[in-house]
């Protein structure tokens, strides 16, 4: 028995430990484990991996290359503030991508040179590089809207869907020329040019995918490029014909989709509506109108000291963040005021929309940074019903999540959409920078209502006050 | 098809069932976690770039492959890393001074 004859074992020994890396990372108490364990399966399968006689030639290439992508993955792992975090996600996962394209143009060219090329294998090829290429492309622009870099609006023009869909078709007519010469063996189609060709229609394809979906969409389009570089990865496992790609690409695969469908489901929208309908072209004139304009009803703008005082004789008090929050890194000061509210024996607790933020779970992981319990943290079925009994309700940043119009107005565009019962609590203070529509473009009519009242301000420097004022009174 | 290709699709069919089973509750509250923690492990694919990294002779070649594992090796050690500062970060019960 040699040592090459243990890689398959350690591989084994990886797919094990990723299981249940992922299965520790679906309850609180295992995760850090899960992750862990996880980790060192990996190890375990890079360390086999330089036993390989495929690798013996390219020792030093393969050193240098994990040294910079080791520091480059450390270091920015490690200075990233919580609030980027989407867009870091979004580049590790378009490194990914990225990878698995490389890996399969790399295995095609050493296969088409052996003369091996089969109907097979080339599938799985041209879907590693397409699906690759496809979230690397897309994961560099959803890292540019989320950075800022890139418009974060929705970026389109006439014609588009046109563009979008001639572009996938010549991915696909393409990538079917190569495959029937493969399997015909036709040995004077110019393979390689094809393949450059179909990288770039396919990364030029991921531009035109992401470019159209606005800020607010993002959840959705992060958790799907996600499961595209799963998918990728286990088709360059069929090429390599390697087992461990293929498991573990798949389980990323699986719980990128699982994701992709809980956050469509949260915005009451198919994942086809989400990438290419027209959500932000939405006649906003005509749904105000819809909505009975606002009727004589005006907003109410309150201080910070009468929003102290409103909270401060509160018994229960549920907070709403938004991606208001995030941007303004109020996470801290929010601790602080939900402290200081607690001090005074009120109970103080969050309600998390699912979608609320730019990844899926945004605000748990701000809120955790700022050590907010997860258990005052609520699901929206779980809190809803507790809206009526609340005394206030603090709605920080967020905006469509909280906009009964979804309940209760069928010419809205977020109709049927799940959201927060807000206007159900007793008060309800919105902080908020102005009275700008959110990413739907809509009046929210929560904003309207008599028990409302509007706190104008950076969610941060709001809170601030709100927390001064409290501290005065105290 | 070849029996390599017939085992290589039933692992992936089973996978797409293990996956689906052991990921189907998760709590909203660990989905950035969950997310980016799968996002860890498919940078298994550093293993396949390292399989290839000098599969083709020549400046191009290696320049490709180099790039391959830089990107698989980020994408690997970054999501790790990313991913247990996160979870260090979820804790149950409050970690409050005394007043």
């Amino acid at each position: 028995m040699t040592v090459e004859t243990l890689i398959p074992v350690a591989y084994l020994i990886a797919a094990i430990t990723f299981i249940l890396g992922l299965k520790g990372l679906s309850s609180p108490t295992t995760a850090v484990q899960g992750n862990r364990i996880a980790a060192g399966g990996m190890l375990i399968a890079v360390i086999a991996t330089f036993f390989a006689k495929e690798v013996q030639g390219g020792i030093p290439v393969i050193l240098a290359g994990i040294a910079v992508g080791g520091v480059a993955g450390f270091a920015g792992a490690r200075m990233v503030k919580m609030t980027a975090m989407p867009q870091m996600v979004a580049l590790f996962n378009g490194a990914g991508g990225g990878a698995a394209a490389l890996v399969s143009i790399l295995e095609f060219a050493r296969q088409r040179e052996a003369g091996v090329l089969e109907f097979g294998p080339t599938l799985a090829t041209l879907l590693a590089l397409i699906i690759g290429a496809v979230s690397f492309s897309g994961s560099a622009i959803a890292f540019g809207k989320l950075q800022g870099i890139v418009t974060p609006k929705a970026f389109r023009y006439a014609g588009q869907q046109l563009v979008t869909g001639g572009i996938a078709a010549a991915t696909v007519l393409l990538s079917l020329v190569l495959l029937a010469s493969a399997f015909f063996g036709a040995a004077d189609v110019p393979g390689m040019l094809l393949i450059a060709v179909i990288t770039l229609l396919a990364l030029a394809f991921g531009v035109a995918l992401v470019m159209p979906i606005g800020g607010a969409d993002m959840p959705v389009v992060i958790s799907l490029l996600n499961a595209y570089t799963g998918l990728a990865v286990a088709m360059a496992g069929f090429t390599l014909n390697n087992q461990l790609l293929i498991v573990a690409g798949t389980l990323v695969g699986a719980s990128g989709t699982i994701l992709t469908r809980l956050m469509s489901k949260a915005m009451n929208r198919s994942l086809g509506n989400v990438l290419f309908g027209a959500f932000g072209a939405a006649p906003a004139g005509g749904v105000t109108t819809a909505a009975g304009g606002d009727d004589g009803r005006s907003i109410r703008s309150i201080s910070a000291e009468d929003a102290a005082i409103l909270l401060g004789y509160a018994q229960n008090v549920i907070v709403v963040p938004g991606y208001g929050l995030a941007v303004a890194q109020a996470q801290h000061n929010v601790r602080e005021l939900a402290d200081l509210l607690e001090s005074r024996g009120i109970n103080v607790r969050y309600a998390i929309h699912p979608v609320a933020g730019r990844m899926p779970g945004h605000m748990n992981v701000l809120l955790a940074e700022a050590n907010v319990p997860y258990d005052k943290l609520f699901d929206m079925e779980q809190i809803n019903p507790e809206f009526p009994r609340a005394d206030v309700a603090l709605v920080i940043g967020a905006n469509d999540v909280t906009n009964p119009a979804a309940r209760s107005n069928p010419g809205s565009p977020i109709y049927g959409m799940p959201i927060l019962d807000v206007d159900k609590a007793q008060n309800v203070i919105v902080i908020k920078r102005s009275m700008k529509p959110g990413f739907a473009g809509i009046d929210n009519d929560l904003y309207l209502d008599p028990k409302t009242a509007m706190l104008f301000g950076d969610a941060k420097e709001a809170v601030g006050r709100v927390v001064q004022e409290l501290k005065k009174a105290a | 098809m070849t029996t390599e290709t017939i085992v290589a699709a039933y692992v992936f069919i089973l996978a797409v069932f293990v996956g689906f089973e052991v990921i189907s509750k998760v709590p909203s509250t660990l989905h950035t976690p969950l997310m980016s923690g799968a996002n860890a492990i498919h940078g298994i694919v550093i293993v396949g770039s390292m399989l290839v990294a000098t599969a083709i002779p020549g400046p191009i070649g290696t320049a490709l492959g180099f790039i391959a594992v830089v990107l698989g090796t980020a994408n690997v050690v970054g999501g790790f890393v990313v991913t247990d500062r996160m979870l260090a970060m979820f804790k149950q019960r409050p970690t409050r001074k005394p007043q």
